[in-house]
């Protein structure tokens, strides 16, 4: 078919932050489609709280220290991670370098602590469904905390290389904080479910 | 809209420039196609996007209508195997107490025949011709993040393969496409079949959401200058709501899943009684995504209906705001509906009254869609072509599928008629009515796209008529037989209930239906090979897949459209505008903004790669072992990560760098 040209895209940048980016749309899919999991999951655990009136079905209740430890790490891992994502902004190499190191060890301290947190449940995911799902919210969420850590190590490196001065890795820094914000946010509910709501009962 | 408008924003500086100065220099550039003679443009443009020669080039494609293709040949043989599943099936039923198989294999058969259509055929055939078409009809040159397109593919084939070769070794799923526990649970289905089941389910559902989130990126942020939401072809509104309803549903069949599998191998309680667990909460989750897996699979099939029907009346359709509202409607309450499938669990009344009334309120969007529709014909001297026949046979049988569910959403009635031979008839008029019929008015309609030659009309027809009687013959009888009391999943039945005849003539019509499909392979193999050569534009349409060549070109289009009106193809008929002033030696497509469309990033697209392929590979090996022990997770894990690393690691590419 004929064309005539209407329009010239030459001006256009090659990389954008955020919203103007497809990657951004493509992990905020990516959290759509977790979160759904996670809520289901939440939901599994709610629906046969409800059901039982005996809930906790006679297990100790579970120590929430290192949870809330865990919890208060991920809540200061803010602060630095939305630093990092305004030097990502500013494609400034330097402080996005030393950011990417302090979010890996920030993302490796909670993992960690997180160890001590599965024989805090106090029960274990065979001896009832009350444990299954403790053992189900917690795995959950201990799998997306070490693929998201995976990812920000291997991103570290790759900032360290000649990859890393790149418009699109300044993108990929800015979607990694974003999807961390991601992991945090959907731990708060879980450390609840976990570690508060047995003790309601 | 002009170059005017379009806001330039500062390109990357070289890095020793900016610590030196921290001024603005010019990206890394090379070639624009501003100016270019045809030639020129074509060379260029073959070269930067074409899929490497060889077989590791075969396996490293990214190209969105090499994939497409693949799992469109994929599907259609998953459904040949699971219609052969149907034709044993109903062999073994046309007389009572046949002797051809027993209980244990008609188990399998039953299972493998739902699993097979529903995860291996239908799913993926709907979602690929979306992979094939949507990025075609937006105007860009390749799909969002095409190597998870490709990903996707592999993760999908693997599921089958799995499944099928379980099958093969008599250890295929016996338990029923939807696996209701306690009879999938570890008391009663010891081996390893129930575990293959929640296995291939995970990765069926990996590989569909992956597409799923590569479409809605594809539609938000692909589309070409000026096709603002009110633009968009309704057939890419039907595959980005059905994308979002995956997104959202496909989650609960995963968890569905994994729930069980740990219930089998390492001894969670989450579905036993005895242990404070529940067996109705896998009904729950499991249909919390099983009902809105019907729409997944309708919605679509309506898209295709809204694109074939203005093309053979010749007018634009009728009522297209109303359409559009209809399908995100649709899209919404298809999550409300899911307990009616669970009436006969005992329910409270109240709940079970909320989803008779919200059963019945989905049929509101779906008639509007129909009346449109009928309106957009009434208003028209429409051409008859097979593609048209398809929606006329579409309107028929799901109409009639629709009236049975209107029905079946009633308590009394369910309860009356809850797993006999009438919910068998109601959803095969539903499902294949409803999605088969246009699936085959697309094939016909999009096969001269997809190859350059036009599929013969003549068999076409004879392939229409085929399968309109054969469908009915078959399934109409059931809706009977149901009434008699004619369970589903009943491998024989005693001379004495006096089905026999019913069945023999339910039997001749499932032969008969089986037939049309081995005619349309033929129409297919032999179209392909000897069809009459066609133009871009057969059938004059107005959507932009039909701007480009038959076949389209590796990169899609010479120069990207600009859009003015929602059939672009008839506004601008004089010649089509285009823009310019993107590279030619890297993959570049345009990246636009969600609501306008208006060009805002010139972006990179992925290069080919065989990465994928070894992750999904990978991925696969981990969840075949994982059957066998649940450490297979921790044991995978390491190639799973090299794998994945080895895909985004960047490898000096252009178009890694951006």
């Amino acid at each position: 078919m004929n064309q005539r040209p209407a329009m010239d895209l030459s001006g256009l940048p090659t990389f954008g932050h955020g919203p103007r980016s497809p990657t951004w749309w493509g992990t905020l899919g990516f959290m759509a489609l977790e979160g759904t999991g996670f809520a289901l999951a939440a939901g599994a655990y709610l629906y046969l709280a409800t059901l039982w009136p005996n809930w906790r079905l006679s297990a100790p209740q579970p120590n929430h220290w290192p949870g809330t430890i865990v919890t208060l790490l991920l809540i200061a891992s803010l602060v630095p991670n939305h630093i990092l994502n305004g030097y990502a902004k500013q494609c400034a190499i330097g402080p996005v370098r030393i950011g990417m190191v302090v979010m890996s060890l920030l993302g490796i301290a909670p993992l960690v602590v997180r160890w001590f947190e599965f024989p805090a449940l106090n029960i274990y995911w065979d001896t009832n469904a009350y444990g299954s799902m403790l053992w189900v919210l917690l795995g959950l969420h201990t799998t997306h905390l070490i693929t998201d850590v995976g990812d920000t190590i291997v991103l570290t490196v790759l900032m360290f290389t000649h990859h890393g001065y790149s418009g699109r890795r300044f993108g990929d820094v800015g979607d990694n904080v974003f999807y961390w914000d991601f992991v945090v946010l959907t731990w708060i509910p879980i450390y609840l479910l976990i570690y508060w709501l047995p003790r309601l009962g | 809209m002009s170059s005017a408008d379009i806001t330039s924003e500062r390109d990357l500086p070289p890095e020793s420039e900016a610590s030196a100065k921290g001024d603005i220099a010019p990206e890394r550039d090379g070639p624009r196609d501003t100016g270019l003679d045809d030639a020129s443009l074509h060379r260029w443009l073959a070269r930067t996007w074409r899929t490497p020669r060889g077989i590791i080039g075969a396996l490293s494609s990214v190209d969105h209508k090499v994939i497409a293709r693949r799992y469109l040949i994929t599907a259609f043989l998953f459904l040949c195997l699971g219609g052969l599943n149907a034709v044993v099936m109903r062999i073994q039923l046309s007389g009572p107490q046949r002797g051809l198989i027993g209980p244990d294999l008609y188990n399998q058969l039953f299972t493998m025949h739902g699993v097979t259509m529903m995860f291996l055929f239908a799913v993926p055939i709907v979602q690929a011709t979306g992979i094939y078409l949507v990025p075609l009809m937006v105007g860009t040159r390749n799909i969002a993040f095409p190597r998870l397109n490709a990903f996707s593919y592999w993760v999908y084939v693997s599921g089958g393969l799995f499944a099928w070769v379980s099958f093969a070794l008599s250890m295929a799923p016996d338990v029923g496409w939807f696996a209701y526990v306690p009879l999938s649970g570890p008391e009663y289905a010891p081996g390893k079949r129930a575990d293959v089941w929640a296995q291939m389910i995970t990765y069926t559902e990996v590989s569909s959401l992956a597409v799923a989130v590569a479409t809605i990126v594809t539609v938000f942020k692909q589309r070409a200058p000026g096709m603002s939401l009110d633009k968009i072809p309704l057939y890419v509104w039907a595959l980005l709501v059905t994308s979002f309803v995956v997104v959202f549903a496909m989650p609960a069949v995963m968890i569905t899943s994994t729930f069980l599998i740990l219930d089998r191998l390492v001894g969670t309680h989450i579905f036993n009684p005895a242990e404070g667990g529940d067996a109705l909460l896998f009904q729950h989750l499991f249909w919390f995504f099983g009902h809105p897996e019907v729409y997944i699979i309708f919605l679509p099939a309506t898209g295709m209906v809204s694109a074939i029907i203005p093309a053979f009346a010749r007018r634009p359709m009728f009522g297209h705001l109303g359409l559009v509202l209809s399908l995100i409607a649709v899209g919404f309450l298809s999550f409300g509906l899911w307990v009616h499938h669970m009436f006969a669990t005992g329910l409270p009344k109240l709940g079970a009254s909320f989803f008779t009334a919200s059963s019945m309120m989905i049929a509101i969007p779906n008639g509007v869609q129909i009346f449109c529709w009928l309106a957009t014909l009434w208003d028209s001297r429409p051409v008859i072509r097979t593609p048209l026949l398809f929606v006329f046979g579409f309107f028929f049988i799901f109409v009639i599928g629709g009236l049975t569910g209107v029905m079946l959403a009633s308590v009394p009635l369910d309860l009356q008629v809850h797993d006999t031979y009438f919910v068998v008839a109601h959803f095969h008029y539903v499902l294949i009515g409803g999605s088969v019929f246009p699936l085959l008015g697309a094939a016909y309609f999009w096969f001269p796209k997809i190859t350059g030659r036009m599929m013969s009309e003549r068999l076409g027809r004879w392939h229409f008529w085929l399968a309109m009687v054969g469908f009915n013959a078959a399934f109409f009888p059931m809706h009977i037989v149901g009434l008699w009391g004619m369970p589903r999943r009943v491998y024989t039945y005693p001379a004495e209930l006096g089905w026999g005849n019913i069945n023999f003539f339910i039997s001749a019509g499932a032969v008969l239906f089986f037939l049309s499909f081995v005619l349309f392979a033929f129409n297919l193999v032999h179209s392909a090979l000897r069809g009459a050569p066609t133009g871009d534009n057969p059938w004059d349409a107005g959507t932009l897949e039909w701007a480009t060549s038959s076949p389209p070109p590796s990169y899609n289009f010479a120069r990207i459209p600009i859009v003015t009106n929602v059939e672009p193809l008839w506004a601008e008929r004089e010649a089509l505008p285009v823009a310019t002033g993107l590279r030619v030696d890297v993959r570049e497509l345009v990246v636009s903004t969600v609501a306008e469309a208006h060009p805002d990033i010139r972006e990179k697209s992925a290069t080919p790669s065989i990465w994928p392929l070894l992750a999904a590979i990978a991925v696969g090996a981990t969840f075949l072992y994982s059957i066998f022990t649940p450490w297979a997770i921790v044991w995978g894990a390491a190639p799973i990560a090299v794998t994945l690393i080895g895909w985004f690691w960047p490898k000096g590419d252009p178009e890694d760098e951006g």
